[in-house]
């Protein structure tokens, strides 16, 4: 009997039709994907995009040339120059990070006591000449002052989990 | 004039089927495979030398990218070698955190592996299917590092946060009617621990669909029974770990024989095939799959009742915290002490081992009392599989290479380092 089911599944293509069930299932039910780009997959506050620089509420920017991102990043992606601003304060000169080199590990927004360097939501960043991966400091603060209510949001989010 | 018996060939390195940079120089006799010979070396960038030149947190981002399917298990490894030679232990709630990462990566590596190793041998659908899956996994990690795939997650001493208390969820839009969204975020709802347990919850089911497709597949059958025998005895000297070992019949498992962090706690069974080929090692990891949703249930479960620290409260190893940091000069102190020379490990060597998905992979870190080690010596579980490529394919059809690429389920990235 059993010598016998199996021998009638197995010439019936049973376990193919069962297998066909399954896909024609799947045909008729909703769809998994989505449309990007005009939908988006859903960000976390944690995300680690483009690195971009803040400013305080002042105007005035927040890094303070500590040099703290440059030691920790793995990748060496960050140079920084520093000077003493007319003010008296401490300031960079030059602020540059290889995207190329950049590994997105998020160390530097770690290590920044001042929240200058964060890593931002936005992603869909392009070249398009050679040398314009070396992003500077102007660069990444009109960047950061553009997604700043995005930013600013994640890290109220965020602050009680770090 | 000699007769010419047999003739050489060249698979890859771009063969589509190669699973990334692998070479093969396969000796043929028709369509016979006397003689396999991979060339390694071709993702080759040096992570045990860089490591060697970085204080000992930075190179947590590299070991992501070694095996880039399994990234959390990885950096396991190294953080658990680091805490070993520190002599120090992670609050248990990172533990559990960590002991569920690991479970959904060995499910996004297994989810990948069998993917791909149903398209080589001509199933496309499981591919589709398993990459539904892996978004979900995928935006888990997202929710709670940042990175899809390249986490940075694990640290010494615990986990760089704890698990958020929302999900991100899906936007409303035109291009999708209202009802709608609240299908895609029905789920996302609630907090990070309700949709991992949504998930694990859905899996068995997700798994049993693989299973509809796959296992009494007659094509299926025909491409795996009997591809690639290797005896328990051979696979043991062959070197093999995880999977290709218990394929074999050989109950062989880390996370029961040397239990690290909690795994003496989660009740799970080992799978052990019988045949040692193709078939049972796709059986065992499938099972596997099974077992792996019901460690995160367990893990789940514990989580949701003992919130708690994620982090060792250790100025030495770990860095305040922010508000501690802004506030106290000595937790300032630390921050940058911390993140320009980091820590200093004591003199010594130590080897710590993980249940990877592929099988052991293991970190051997020498220290000679500096803020970096003196050598890092990466064991991956691919590597051993690799080498008996020739063994395991000797006499088999050319057909059969890229079954048997599938199943040792290699990935270059730790291979070649």
């Amino acid at each position: 009997m059993r010598f016998l089911r199996s021998y009638a599944k197995s010439l019936l293509l049973w376990e193919l039709l069962l297998g066909m069930r399954l896909t024609l299932r799947h045909f008729f039910s909703p769809k998994v994907t989505i449309r990007y780009p005009e939908e988006k997959t859903p960000k976390s506050p944690r995300y680690r995009g483009m690195l971009v620089l803040r400013r305080y509420p002042s105007g005035e920017e927040r890094c303070i040339a500590c040099k703290l991102c440059e030691a920790v990043c793995p990748a060496l992606a960050i140079t920084i120059d520093s000077e003493m601003r007319e003010d008296g304060t401490r300031r960079t000169t030059r602020y540059d990070i290889d995207a190329f080199k950049c590994i997105y590990c998020g160390f530097c927004e770690e290590a920044c006591p001042v929240d200058a360097i964060v890593a931002s939501r936005f992603t869909e960043f392009h070249f398009e000449e050679r040398g314009q991966q070396i992003m500077t400091k102007d660069v990444m603060l009109a960047m950061g002052d553009k997604l700043e209510p995005q930013i600013a949001a994640d890290r109220a989010i965020e602050n009680q989990y770090r | 004039m000699p007769d010419i018996q047999s003739y050489t060939m060249n698979f890859g390195p771009q063969h589509p089927a190669a699973h990334g940079v692998l070479r093969l120089i396969l000796e043929m006799e028709g369509e016979v495979i006397r003689r396999v010979d991979p060339h390694v070396g071709l993702l080759h960038r040096a992570t045990e030398k860089l490591a060697e030149n970085k204080p000992y947190n930075h190179s947590i981002g590299y070991m992501d990218r070694l095996d880039y399917v399994s990234m959390m298990c990885n950096e396991h490894a190294y953080v658990m070698a680091i805490e070993k030679l520190a002599g120090v232990t992670p609050p248990v709630r990172a533990q559990y955190i960590r002991v569920m990462f690991d479970e959904l990566t060995r499910l996004s590596n297994h989810l990948l592996w069998l993917g791909a190793h149903g398209l080589d041998i001509g199933a496309m659908t499981v591919f589709l299917y398993a990459f539904r899956e892996r978004e979900d996994i995928m935006d888990i990690y997202e929710a709670v590092s940042g990175a899809r795939m390249h986490a940075t997650y694990y640290r010494p001493g615990g986990v760089y946060r704890d698990l958020p208390d929302q999900m991100p969820k899906y936007e409303h839009s035109k291009w999708r009617s209202k009802k709608e969204v609240d299908r895609l975020n029905a789920n996302r709802e609630g907090s990070l621990l309700d949709f991992i347990e949504s998930f694990a919850d859905n899996f068995p089911q997700r798994v049993a669909e693989y299973e509809t497709l796959l296992t009494d597949n007659r094509i299926w059958k025909q491409r795996t029974v009997g591809i690639a025998e290797v005896s328990p005895e051979r696979a043991l000297q062959l070197g093999f770990t995880g999977p290709m070992l218990r394929g074999s019949g050989i109950e062989w498992d880390l996370r029961k024989k040397q239990p690290y962090e909690v795994y003496d706690q989660m009740d799970f069974d080992i799978p052990v095939g019988r045949n040692g080929d193709c078939y049972d090692r796709y059986l065992v990891r499938i099972e596997e799959m099974r077992q792996s949703a019901r460690i995160i249930k367990q893990c789940v479960k514990w989580l949701r009742e003992n919130p708690g620290p994620v982090m060792l409260d250790d100025p030495k190893i770990v860095p305040p915290r922010r508000a501690d940091m802004k506030e106290s000069m000595e937790a300032l102190i630390h921050h940058f002490k911390l993140f320009t020379e980091g820590y200093v490990l004591p003199k010594g060597e130590v080897y710590a081992a993980i249940e990877q998905p592929k099988g052991e992979f293991g970190i051997y870190l020498v220290s000679d009392g500096a803020n970096k080690p003196y050598r890092v010596k990466i064991r991956p579980a691919g590597f051993a599989h690799l080498s008996a490529m020739d063994e395991m394919l000797k006499g088999h059809m050319l057909a059969d290479a890229v079954a048997v690429i599938g199943t040792l389920d290699i990935v270059f990235g730790e291979i070649d380092r």
